[in-house]
């Protein structure tokens, strides 16, 4: 199965569920409580899913790791680098 | 169409890596990225062959890497080159032609991937018996250097709707400094379809699909070419298509 399909299937049968609790399908007779929290849910799963990713986005773009010793590192290399391939004869 | 030779071992079950790397108008850092490969392959015991792809580039890298070539050897130092700018997918295919290690060793030859993790990514590939091992930016202290505020935030979150979206197992899709076992890293490239960092990613998917095992090795990228905008509009949309695509067909 393609991730695609994996993912609308999973949205169908979440659909489905929301669908029938909130709609009351299967005449189940649940408790007005219960119908309240179901009717916003897609919403408010959005909502929270779209500051879960931004929040961790967020941190992770504050916690990328600055390399600033290996660039110093491959700078001092380069200068070694070609000293040493002038002296084996190697013309830049 | 070229005959293919079998790899050669230099002694009953000792291994080799060939390191691929693909050029095009890299005079100025071939010398030192072959600098840097020989001193710490040359650290380990290990038996290496690097083997210069390059696209008929017009600054004269094919001259520079046939002098290498006398520095250090015809064994060590393999010509491929190639007459023009024909893709990445088709240059690891043409290097691994002649190949004469098991395990192939791909990077960028500007620098930006820097040779001393290689002994990293053979220990790590012996102790799980990974068939790829990947390096990461963005997982343990793997990270950048020269990445301004919006190159990070672009690429931060590229990484993570490509995880949402594919799960593909591994923390850095794009990446492109990897090892592979040579007979994984065929059957790969045979059926990868997409171009550019899309290509990269799309190795790692078909190696899950097709039950290969990756390990990560954390890594540092230091960009030193960033100012010359490599990540324009056109490049984003691509990775969008490409991400989709895969989305779609994986």
């Amino acid at each position: 199965m393609t991730k695609l399909a994996e993912w609308l299937s999973g949205l169908t049968l979440l659909g489905v569920l929301w669908a029938a609790v909130t709609f009351d399908l299967l005449g189940l007779d649940l408790p007005e409580a219960v119908l309240q929290v179901s009717w916003p849910l897609p919403v408010f799963l959005l909502v929270a899913l779209g500051c879960y990713s931004l929040a961790t986005v967020g941190y992770r773009v504050a916690t990328f790791n600055d390399c600033q010793p290996a660039a110093a590192e491959l700078q001092r290399q380069i200068q070694e680098a070609r000293t040493d391939l002038q002296g084996k004869g190697l013309r830049f | 169409m070229a005959s293919r030779k079998s790899p050669e071992k230099c002694k009953e079950g000792a291994d080799k890596y060939s390191v691929l790397l693909p050029t095009y108008n890299e005079r100025e850092n071939l010398p030192l990225i072959v600098w840097l490969l020989v001193k710490y392959f040359g650290e380990t015991e290990y038996n290496y062959e690097v083997i210069v792809i390059d696209d008929g580039s017009p600054d004269g890298t094919l001259e520079i890497a046939e002098q290498l070539q006398k520095i250090y050897g015809s064994d060590k130092i393999v010509l491929r080159p190639r007459p023009k700018k024909l893709g990445l997918g088709t240059a690891y295919i043409h290097g691994m032609q002649h190949a004469t290690g098991n395990y192939i060793i791909i990077m960028d030859a500007d620098l930006s991937h820097h040779p001393k993790f290689i002994p990293e990514f053979i220990r790590r590939q012996k102790d799980g018996n990974y068939d790829i091992v990947s390096g990461t930016r963005y997982s343990g202290d793997g990270g950048v250097y020269g990445w301004d505020l919006k190159r990070k935030i672009i690429s931060r979150g590229a990484n993570f709707i490509t995880q949402i979206l594919l799960r593909p197992g591994a923390s850095d899709l794009t990446g492109s400094f990897r090892l592979y076992r040579k007979e994984v890293l065929q059957k790969l490239v045979e059926k990868c379809v997409s171009k550019g960092y899309v290509f990269q990613m799309e190795m790692i998917v078909r190696a899950r699909q097709l039950g290969y095992s990756i390990g990560e090795v954390p890594i540092s990228f230091v960009d030193r070419v960033y100012g010359e905008s490599k990540l324009g509009g056109n490049e984003i949309v691509s990775f969008v298509k490409g991400l989709l695509t895969l989305f779609a067909t994986t």
